[in-house]
C-alpha cells in the first residue's frame, strides 16, 4: 500500500509542501512570480525520486563509512561528505545528515531552475536556505523540538556565510546519546548543520549518571542504525552544577568545530539553561528575542 | 532483526520495523497493539458510535471521510493542534460554518496561549497531606499550595500567575510542565512542605508515600456511625469510628440513643463536639482514618469502671474500613484484642463497599482574557457578553466547560473528557490549550465576526493533517442546539 508522493500548496498558496514517507519539507521561494512557479515545479520533479533513491542504498547509509563501499546517489553522497570529517572522532553514519541533505538538494534544484531572492526549504527543522546578494532571513528558534515553540529568532544576512540550519536533541524525531533538549546549529550548508548538530547534541551529556534514562536505540526502532547503543529517553532533575558540566562537554566540541571551520555558530540548551558559541552578534540577538518574547505572549 | 511484536510498516520504502506503542520514521505511522494505525496532528471530533479508539485505522472505510457526504453536525472540528494566530488581532485559525439542523452555525477554533492558567487537583484521600496553605512542590520548585480539606478529598490549587510568570525561570519553567503533565493526565509526583509525597494522575487512585489509596471514606466518623448503627446492634456493644475530622462513638451517638443501646463508660481523648463527635482524637498523618495513629487504643483513655463491664464488646474501625480491630474488655476492664467475629466482618466488608474509588482529578481553569478573544472578534467584549448571554458556547476540545461567572471568560474542563494531547506549551512559560466557541452565525456577524474568514466544514475535513477521535459520549454534542450550560444574564 505504498503511498505516492503528496505534493501540495500549503494554505496560504505560496509555500509547497512536499511529503513522501518520513520525509516531509515545506519549501517557499521569493522572486518572480513565473521564478517561484519555475522553481516549484522543480521542486516537485526532483522530489519524487528522492525517497526511492534513499531507500535503494538505506542499509549502506545506516552504517558507519567505509571506504570500500561508497554511495552512488548525488544525497547519499552529500550525506557521507557532511558526516566524514566525524568519523574519526566518534560514532557516526550517513543518516545523520540526512535530513539537511535532502533539503540542500530541493533547493539547490529551485535555485538552478530559476532566478530567485530568496528561498528556503525546511526538513523538519532541517533548513536549506538561498540568499540573493543583500537579502536577508529571520529564522525562529525552538528550545524543545518536541514544542513547536520559538525561544528566539536569528536573522542570516547573505554576507554571513550560512545557508544551513539544523537542530539536534533527544527530544526531538530522531534518537539522540546526549542530554540536550535541542541544539541548534548555523553552517555554511543544511547536511553539515544537520551533522553537526547530532554531534553536539551527542556530547552534551553526564556519562553514566542514574538520573538519565537510557534505552538501547534498537529496543525502540529495531532498525535503527544506531544499534544498541543506549539513547537518550529521560533526563531526571539535574543540579546546575550537572547542567553545565553537560553544556561544557558540549560547548567544547561545538568551539573546536566552529575552530575547524565546520560550523558557523551553535546554541545549545539543557533544561532551561542556554549556551551559544559564535559571533557576538548572535549571543545578543537571541538574548533580545528571548525577553521581547516572553513580555510578547500572553492570553 | 525483527522483533516478535514489532510490525513492518508498508506505507513508504523506508519499510520501517515498529514496536508497539511507537511511530516509524514518519511519526505518522503506528504500531497500535499490533495495528498499523495513522495518527495525524489536527483533531476533528466524530460523533461516532463506538468510542475507545482515539485515531482512525488506516483506511478503515467506515471511518475514514469519503468526500461525498456532508455530514454536518456529525463532526466538530477542535482547537487541538489548530495552532494560534500571533499577534492576535488576527482572525483564529479556524473559522467554520456548519448547519445544524437548519441553523447556520459558526465554530471559532484556535489555541490559546495561557501565562495565567492554573489546575485545580481534587485529591480524595483521608490520609493527612500537609498543612493548609503550605507550599505544594514538583522537583523541589513550588508550584502550588494545599487549599481547602472538602468532603474526604483534598484540594490542591497549582500553577496560576506567580508559580508561571512571578518566580524564577526554573519555578516557572517546572510549573508548566507539571500543569502540562497533569492536564495530559500523567502520572506527577509532588510534595507539600511537612507533608508526604504524593503521586497524582487525572483519573488514577492518589499514590501518598508509596501507599495506593484505594477507597474514599464513606462519610466522617460521625456519618459512619449513623449509617451502619442499625446493623451494629446486638452484635457488639461499643463502635468507635476512627477519623480525623470527626471521630464517632455508637454508644453516645444520637443514632445509638435512638436504637437504644446503652452506655458503656468508655472515654475518648480530643475535644467532644456533640455527644458522640469527637474532634481532634490524635494528630493527622496517614494511618488510621487519616490520623498518625498505628495503636487505636491510643486515643481511648480508661473505661469509666462504674458503668463498663467484663467482656464488654468493642469494634474500632476507621472510615474506609481498611483498618479495624476488635477488642473484648477483662476483668480489670482493660481492652484484649481477639478475632473479629463474623458478624462483625460484614459490617466491616459493609463499609469498605460503600466507599467510592479514589481518585485524582484534575480541572483545567484558564480564561480566555485580553486577546486571545481578538481572534475571534474585532470587538473583544462583545464575545464576552455573547457568552454570558449563553449565545455562544464555550468548549475546550469538544468537552464541555464550566464559565465562571464574574468579569472575563475564565472557565473549568475536566481534563478526562478530552482528547489526548490536546495541551501544549511555550516557554514563556505557558501552557497552549484548545478553545472553540461556537455560536449562530447571525450572532457571529452581529459581534464583529470576520466573516470573510469564514469557511465551510467539509474544506476542513478534507484537508491534510487531520486526526479523527471520537466524541466521548458523556459530553454533550458541541453542535446540538440545546443551550448551552453556563451564566444567564
Amino acid at each position: 500500500m505504498r503511498e505516492r508522493a503528496q505534493i501540495t500548496f500549503l494554505g496560504d498558496g505560496r509555500k509547497l509542501h512536499l511529503h513522501d514517507g518520513p520525509i516531509d519539507l515545506v519549501a517557499e521561494a521569493f522572486g518572480d512570480a513565473g521564478e517561484i512557479a519555475v522553481a516549484y515545479r522543480a521542486a516537485a520533479v526532483r522530489f519524487v525520486g528522492v525517497l526511492d533513491e534513499l531507500c535503494g542504498e538505506l542499509s549502506l547509509l545506516r552504517q558507519a563509512l567505509k571506504k570500500s563501499a561508497m554511495p552512488v546517489g548525488v544525497i547519499a553522497r552529500r550525506m557521507t561528505a557532511a558526516v566524514s570529517p566525524y568519523t574519526e572522532r566518534s560514532f557516526i553514519t550517513p543518516m545523520a545528515a540526512v535530513a539537511g541533505a535532502v533539503a540542500e538538494e530541493i533547493l539547490r534544484c529551485m535555485t538552478s531552475a530559476a532566478r530567485l531572492s530568496r528561498a528556503y526549504v525546511n526538513n523538519g527543522g532541517d533548513i536549506a536556505v538561498h540568499l540573493a546578494a543583500g537579502e536577508s532571513f529571520v529564522v525562529g528558534m525552538v528550545e524543545r523540538p518536541d514544542h513547536a515553540s520559538l525561544f528566539g529568532k536569528v536573522q542570516l544576512h547573505s554576507e554571513q556565510p550560512v545557508r544551513g540550519i539544523a537542530t539536534s536533541g533527544w527530544r526531538g524525531r530522531s534518537f539522540s546519546l546526549g542530554i540536550a533538549d535541542a541544539v541548534t546549529v548555523l553552517a555554511e550548508r543544511a547536511a553539515m548543520a544537520d551533522a553537526a548538530a547530532t554531534m553536539i547534541a551527542n556530547a552534551v551529556d553526564l556519562p553514566g549518571h542514574e538520573r538519565i534514562f537510557r534505552v538501547p536505540a534498537r529496543d525502540l526502532a529495531p532498525d535503527s542504525d544506531l544499534g544498541d547503543r543506549l539513547v537518550t529517553q529521560g533526563v531526571g532533575e539535574l543540579s546546575a552544577d550537572e547542567i553545565a558540566a553537560a553544556l561544557d562537554a558540549g560547548v567544547e566540541l561545538a568551539e573546536l568545530l566552529r575552530a575547524e571551520g565546520l560550523i558557523h555558530s551553535a546554541a545549545l540548551h539543557l533544561s532551561g539553561e542556554t549556551r551559544v558559541v559564535g559571533t557576538r552578534r548572535l549571543t545578543e540577538k537571541i538574548a533580545a528575542d528571548r525577553e521581547s518574547s516572553r513580555s510578547l505572549i500572553h492570553a | 532483526m525483527a522483533d516478535d511484536d514489532a510490525i513492518r510498516c508498508d506505507a513508504c520504502p523506508v519499510l520501517c520495523y515498529i514496536k508497539p506503542g511507537r511511530t516509524g520514521a514518519c511519526d505518522r505511522y503506528a504500531n497500535d497493539d499490533g495495528q498499523l494505525i495513522r495518527i495525524d496532528p489536527h483533531v476533528v471530533l466524530d460523533r461516532a458510535v463506538s468510542r475507545g479508539d482515539s485515531v482512525v485505522p488506516f483506511l478503515d472505510h467506515k471511518r475514514e471521510w469519503d468526500g461525498n457526504i456532508v455530514s454536518g453536525p456529525e463532526n466538530f472540528v477542535t482547537a487541538i493542534g489548530a495552532g494560534t494566530t500571533y499577534p492576535d488581532y488576527k482572525p483564529a485559525p479556524f473559522i467554520i460554518s456548519s448547519a445544524v439542523q437548519g441553523v447556520d452555525m459558526v465554530t471559532v477554533v484556535t489555541e490559546g496561549i495561557f501565562s495565567y492558567c492554573g489546575v485545580k487537583l481534587k485529591i480524595d484521600t483521608d490520609r493527612y497531606l500537609g498543612p493548609e496553605t503550605n507550599l505544594v512542590r514538583a522537583q523541589g520548585e513550588p508550584v502550588g499550595h494545599v487549599t481547602t480539606s472538602e468532603y474526604g478529598s483534598q484540594m490542591l490549587s497549582l500553577g496560576g500567575v506567580r508559580h508561571l510568570t512571578g518566580g524564577s525561570r526554573r519555578e516557572g519553567t517546572v510549573t508548566c510542565e507539571t500543569l502540562l503533565n497533569l492536564c495530559e493526565r500523567k502520572p506527577v509526583e509532588l510534595t507539600v512542605d511537612e507533608g508526604p509525597a504524593v503521586i497524582v494522575q487525572a483519573g488514577k487512585p492518589p499514590v501518598v508515600d508509596g501507599m495506593q489509596e484505594e477507597r474514599m471514606r464513606v462519610g466522617c466518623g460521625s456519618a459512619t456511625i449513623g449509617m451502619f448503627a442499625k446493623q451494629w446492634q446486638g452484635n457488639v456493644d461499643e463502635v468507635v469510628v476512627v477519623d480525623d475530622h470527626i471521630t464517632g462513638v455508637l454508644s453516645e451517638h444520637q443514632a445509638g440513643k435512638l436504637l437504644g443501646i446503652p452506655e458503656t463508660g468508655i472515654e475518648m481523648k480530643g475535644r467532644r463536639s456533640t455527644p458522640g463527635r469527637h474532634f481532634r482524637v490524635a494528630d493527622p498523618g496517614t494511618a488510621w482514618g487519616g490520623t498518625n495513629i498505628d495503636d487505636p487504643l491510643s486515643i481511648l483513655r480508661e473505661f469509666d469502671s462504674k458503668i463498663a463491664w467484663p467482656n464488654l464488646r468493642l469494634l474500632m474501625v476507621s472510615t474506609t474500613g481498611e483498618h479495624y480491630a476488635y477488642f473484648e474488655l477483662d476483668e480489670g476492664l482493660r481492652p484484649v484484642e481477639k478475632e473479629l467475629p463474623v458478624a462483625l466482618q460484614e459490617s466491616v466488608a459493609r463499609i469498605k463497599e460503600n466507599c467510592e474509588p479514589a481518585l485524582c482529578t484534575v480541572l483545567f481553569m484558564g480564561g480566555a482574557g485580553g486577546s486571545l478573544r481578538a481572534g475571534v472578534t474585532e470587538n473583544p467584549v462583545r464575545l464576552t457578553r455573547s457568552v454570558r448571554d449563553a449565545l455562544t458556547r464555550v468548549t475546550c476540545g469538544g468537552a464541555p466547560v464550566y464559565v465562571w461567572p464574574g468579569g472575563g471568560i475564565t472557565f473549568m474542563v475536566d481534563v478526562s473528557r478530552m482528547p489526548e494531547h490536546a495541551f501544549g506549551y511555550v516557554p514563556t512559560p505557558a501552557l497552549v490549550a484548545p478553545i472553540e466557541f461556537t455560536l449562530k452565525i447571525d450572532d457571529y456577524a452581529a459581534l464583529g465576526g470576520y466573516m470573510d474568514q469564514v469557511r465551510p466544514l467539509e474544506s476542513v475535513l478534507r484537508g491534510e493533517g487531520r486526526r479523527h477521535v471520537s466524541a466521548s459520549p458523556e459530553n454533550p454534542w458541541p453542535l446540538s442546539e440545546n443551550k448551552p450550560p453556563g451564566p444567564r444574564p
